[in-house]
């Protein structure tokens, strides 16, 4: 790929500052299916990294690995500086099809990571007033799930893993099955809650534009078996009003030629 | 239900069988049918009995006896079979036969396991209650969107808690309609239980009634049952109701 906002190979790529996830020679095999092989990747402390890739490619598979729930063939999985085998409080996972529990309320939902680490009941719900608030649910503490529509409920799905106050937040697919306009305000919020929550993203899409949009970082896989095709790094400030993101000249040929990368792989 | 475009209460069929009933009893036409009013009057005359009365506590007795051991083995039964591949192997086969097997006939059985008492009344209660409620906590076990198993073991839930706060939860639908299925069918097993050992509770008040040809208190018993019967499956539909609010909404 001769993609001219490639910055690093991954074989010759220098080994990033104060990495906090490290991975290395990931493997995964479901039975006769390859789903990755030899994984190598650092992800910087404090950036949001994408995980970007055609169906396929591994990517969610590679980010269970990390959150412990999938166990590797080979390899290992390294969060600062400690090698982790399982799920653990340094790392908090947000799921794509939300993962709340119906039978508890919104308030329960978020409190729930702290109430399995046996947190004082009072305690705990004030922290999770916090950070609904901090996602923009303040008023809906008592709403039960099904009385949310989908973008809250994820929403939700944010405020119980920044509850937990862990380091490394890992998002799979968060907004897929969130509608369109949703979407677009809940990427803006999230750009917003990056620059005041000191935390490390790790983001898995399907999508270019969203990649582009939100990443600091995007690593491209290609497809069967999932490898690290492509490391970019698009330099979009974001700082300003997120809508002038989206009519941003680095925004556009970014995405541009990640497509061109990733056209191949379209049935 | 409408007819000549009036709207008619759900209970008017039941009036309207209510008067057949009376009418053919009236008519005297075959012997084994008094009237309903009879039957009423016969029904209130029982209740004040005292083997009425006992017999009564002795069924209640067996029959919730039954029950609750149906439900504490039942429901954790299901649930390893429905998270534990070996269990639901080993075990599947056999839940699957006896849910649906002629159990009346295997109350001789208990009766020479048991003896000819109570203890063989709730072991007919057990035998016909437990696989219903086996077979829908294992569905309502296996219905559990993964994720949300994932969602427990990323935030560190122990074994214990992951149990106790995912899974009873996220089956309970499926298992109080499990225990719902399972009452009615320990309605059944009380009473054949009973009818075949002939000497304790309900049986015993079945059997001198059929055998005398009293009829009226027969029906009036057999009424009572029934009564019984809907009423408790009704109170599990209310609890059903309750937690459906979320089951709707998975």
């Amino acid at each position: 790929m001769r993609a001219a906002v490639m910055r690093k190979e991954p074989s010759s790529m220098p080994a990033p500052i104060d990495p906090i996830v490290e991975v290395r020679g990931i493997s995964k095999s479901y039975g006769s299916t390859e789903a990755l092989r030899g994984i190598d990747l650092d992800f910087p402390r404090g950036k949001l990294t994408s995980l970007l890739g055609p169906s396929g490619c591994g990517k969610t598979t590679l980010l269970k690995i990390i959150a412990g729930l999938i166990k590797a063939n080979a390899g290992s999985i390294a969060v600062d500086g400690k090698v982790v085998t399982a799920p653990g409080p340094e790392r908090a996972f947000v799921f794509q099809d939300f993962a709340l529990m119906p039978w508890a309320t919104a308030l329960r939902n978020v409190a729930f990571g702290l109430e399995l680490r046996g947190k004082a009941r009072a305690e705990r719900e004030e922290i999770a007033r916090h950070y609904i608030a901090e996602v923009g649910l303040a008023g809906f503490e008592d709403k039960y799930p099904h009385q949310l529509s989908g973008g809250m409920r994820q929403r939700v799905g944010l405020a119980r893993a920044l509850s937990v106050d862990a380091d490394v937040l890992l998002l799979d697919e968060p907004f897929s099955a969130v509608d369109e306009q949703n979407r677009r305000k809940f990427q803006e919020d999230l750009i917003r809650l990056r620059s005041n929550q000191n935390k490390t993203f790790i983001f898995v899409t399907h999508s270019i534009e969203e990649a582009v949009y939100i990443s600091d970082r995007i690593v491209l896989l290609s497809p069967r078996p999932g490898r690290v095709s492509q490391i970019i790094e698009p330099e979009i400030d974001r700082s300003g009003d997120p809508d002038l993101i989206h009519r941003d000249k680095h925004y556009l040929d970014t995405v541009q030629e990640i497509w061109q990368g990733l056209k191949q792989y379209a049935e | 239900m409408t007819l000549f475009g009036y709207r008619v209460p759900m209970m008017a069929s039941l009036l309207v069988w209510c008067v057949l009933w009376e009418i053919v009893g009236r008519l005297d036409l075959v012997f084994l049918l008094p009237p309903l009013s009879e039957v009423l009057s016969a029904a209130v005359g029982l209740v004040q009995t005292p083997s009425w009365q006992s017999a009564t506590v002795t069924t209640l007795r067996a029959f919730f006896t039954g029950m609750v051991l149906s439900i504490v083995i039942g429901v954790p039964l299901g649930i390893l079979m429905g998270r534990v591949k070996i269990a639901d192997d080993l075990l599947g086969m056999w839940v699957n036969i006896f849910s649906s097997a002629p159990l009346s006939a295997l109350v001789p059985v208990l009766m020479i396991l048991f003896g000819f008492g109570e203890r063989t009344i709730v072991a007919a209660v057990f035998l016909f209650a437990i696989w219903i409620i086996v077979l829908d906590t294992r569905a309502g076990v296996r219905h559990i969107s993964p994720s949300l198993i994932e969602m427990a073991r990323s935030y560190g839930a122990s074994r214990r808690a992951l149990y106790l706060k995912i899974i009873l939860w996220a089956a309970l639908p499926e298992i109080l309609a499990g225990i719902r299925l399972g009452l009615i069918r320990g309605v059944k097993g009380v009473v054949i239980g009973q009818l075949l050992v002939a000497i304790v509770g309900y049986g015993a008040l079945f059997e001198t009634f059929s055998r005398n040809f009293r009829m009226a208190e027969f029906w009036a018993l057999t009424i009572i049952l029934f009564a019984f019967a809907l009423l408790i499956a009704e109170l599990i539909e209310r609890a059903e109701a309750k937690v459906e609010y979320y089951a709707g909404a998975r």
